[in-house]
């Protein structure tokens, strides 16, 4: 499948200079940044006829600057066109503007990427936990939330407090095979 | 009317009810027997698996995820898979894409007899649900055949499969395939014609074509409602583009549509099936690459190389260069994909599963707000949800 023509059809569109085209492993992607992402949204949907919202999502690059990753991609009803749109923000008080307006899909996803990530959708009509219970603390996909252990109420069973099986460590070398070993607990 | 008649009442369903097909809470405002506002409340299953990936080798991760759409689970492996392999750029044999393609459709025609026999379940159809269930037990059969499990095989490998097909596999499968048509025709002579049947599904849960597509929908939902979208066809991957086969769509968009749509996709699954296992290839069924599949087991007494291998395999698992990457897969549900991303090391540093009962789901207050009560159940069953995918 021929992947250029899509971004050859966005670019008279699109502030190009805000934006990065990369062709990947048969994707077709666009870096934009944050103040133009509504911007290229819209002209996905309007002038390549990229109706739907596939999937929407987001990874924290840590220790990278910045340091999400926000990734959209936008599909075609019954048609093979794919986009992905990525969005690169910072650390200090992650916030994005919400594709509601435009995709109204995006609702539940941007209520996941705002659970998992901590990163505030501007505009969002419901902008509250969807997976985590509602009173939870941090935000369970970044990179420094540690994976504890939950105490059971078995007899006999001690947990491992503080309980932290595995914490965050360094990234690892690429020829390495797993990183450092998690710290002794205490 | 007097003031009184316009009280809203908020009725909470689940999250153990029996129709909400897991643990689903519905929080319905209800204005007499009329749903007016209907608020899904999810993630009473999340058990944080895209978080654990992050924790476990490529080769680890396939018990998570044939644990996410659970009656589905070659589809989910092979979405998983899908991806991994463009990330690291594997070749699978032909023999090994046969046989994945042929699990695959057999693993939705059962997939889809869940729904089926869950949905007369919902309307006290219960001996549709028993038929269903039988037939759904000689696929499990099959796959214990040829992986050892009834559900969560973790069959497929890093470019192939586990295992070569067993003798005994063949017959078995032939004969559940050359049942397949008349079951189903069976089914829709008990439904068709069913007045409850037919009262309770058409006309309910009603979603148009322009919702659907804005709410992200795919697979038979989106196709219940008239669009012809279907990975298989539109994007395909693992050698669908080899087997014949047709698209079912339906205009009405209502719970009938849905259910008329997966009908006719169990046939054409059966068909599918069916040319993957006359046309097998002769072959390996996994890559020769001994950086990526485990040599043979007759090998590890004769070579050393092959004993090497075997122990980086094992004690390291796979480095994918650093990247991510994306593939569409239509799994039962609709479409399912994997977007993987590599720091280089053994484990991904990111797994996000598009979940295609998470955005399906999204549409259920469109088809239930404004509508009675009892048709909620039905709208559940007819979106078919598994809440291993929605909450994962």
């Amino acid at each position: 499948m021929d992947i250029a023509p899509i971004l050859d059809r966005l670019r008279p569109h699109v502030p190009w200079g805000l934006t990065t085209p990369k062709q990947e492993r048969g994707r077709a992607i666009l870096f934009a940044s944050a103040g133009v992402l509504i911007e290229v949204l819209q002209a996905a949907r309007r002038h390549l006829a990229l109706d739907s919202l596939v999937d929407l999502t987001c990874w924290d690059r840590l220790p990278a600057a910045p340091r999400y990753e926000v990734v959209y991609l936008l599909g075609q009803a019954a048609g093979a066109d794919r986009l992905t749109v990525k969005v690169q923000i910072e650390d200090e008080r992650p916030r994005l503007s919400t594709a509601t307006g435009i995709y109204a899909g995006a609702a539940w996803p941007e209520r996941e990427v705002f659970d998992m990530f901590g990163i505030v959708f501007e505009g969002h009509p419901d902008l509250r936990r969807i997976l985590m219970p509602e009173e939870w603390e941090g935000h369970p996909l970044r990179r420094d939330y540690a994976l504890t252990e939950e105490a059971v109420e078995f007899k006999g069973h001690t947990p491992k407090v503080p309980s932290e099986i595995i914490p965050f460590f360094p990234p690892r070398s690429a020829a390495g095979s797993g990183g450092d070993p998690p710290p002794v607990p205490g | 009317m007097n003031g009184l008649s316009r009280e809203t009442l908020t009725l909470n369903m689940g999250p153990q009810h029996p129709s909400t097909h897991g643990v689903l809470r519905l929080v319905l405002e209800l204005e007499g027997e009329t749903v007016r506002k209907c608020l899904p409340v999810i993630g009473y299953l999340h058990t944080g698996i895209e978080k654990q990936m992050e924790t476990r080798t490529y080769l680890q991760n396939v018990t998570l995820v044939d644990r996410i759409e659970y009656v589905a689970s070659y589809l989910e492996e092979m979405a998983f898979y899908q991806a991994v392999e463009r990330l690291m750029d594997v070749e699978v044999p032909p023999r090994a894409r046969y046989i994945r393609v042929l699990m695959c459709e057999l693993n939705r025609i059962a997939s889809h007899l869940v729904y089926l026999g869950s949905a007369c379940l919902d309307l006290n159809l219960s001996s549709i649900f028993m038929y269903c269930f039988a037939d759904r037990e000689r696929f499990l059969d099959l796959s214990e055949m040829v992986s050892g499990q009834r559900m969560m095989p973790g069959y497929l490998r890093i470019g192939g499969v586990a295992a070569d097909l067993p003798a005994e596999f063949f017959s078995a499968a032939r004969a559940f395939l050359d049942d397949i048509p008349r079951r189903v025709d069976e089914y829709e002579r008990l439904l068709n014609d069913n007045l409850i049947w037919r009262e309770r599904t058409q006309g309910i849960a009603p979603l148009a074509r322009e919702d659907a597509i804005a709410l992200g929908a795919t697979g038979p939902v989106l196709r219940g409602s008239g669009v012809a979208h279907d990975i298989r066809k539109l994007l395909p991957y693992g050698g669908y583009e080899e087997f014949v086969f047709d698209v079912p769509t339906e205009p009405a968009g209502d719970a009938y549509a849905r259910y008329r749509v997966r009908m006719e996709e169990m046939r054409q699954s059966r068909g599918i099936a069916q040319q993957a296992l006359e046309g097998l290839p002769d072959g390996p069924v996994i890559t020769a690459d001994p950086k990526v599949a485990l040599p043979p087991r007759s090998d590890l007494a004769r070579s050393m190389e092959a004993v090497i291998h075997q122990f980086k395999l094992v004690s390291e698992g796979v480095h994918p260069p650093v990247g991510d990457s994306y593939v569409a897969t239509e799994s039962a549900r609709g479409e399912k994909g994997y977007f993987v991303v590599s720091d280089g090391s053994n484990r991904p540093a990111r797994v996000h599963v598009r979940a295609p009962s998470f955005y399906n789901l999204q549409t259920l207050p469109v088809m239930v707000e404004n509508r009675p009560l009892a048709d909620v159940v039905v709208a559940i069953a007819s979106i078919d949800i598994i809440l291993g995918d929605v909450d994962r």
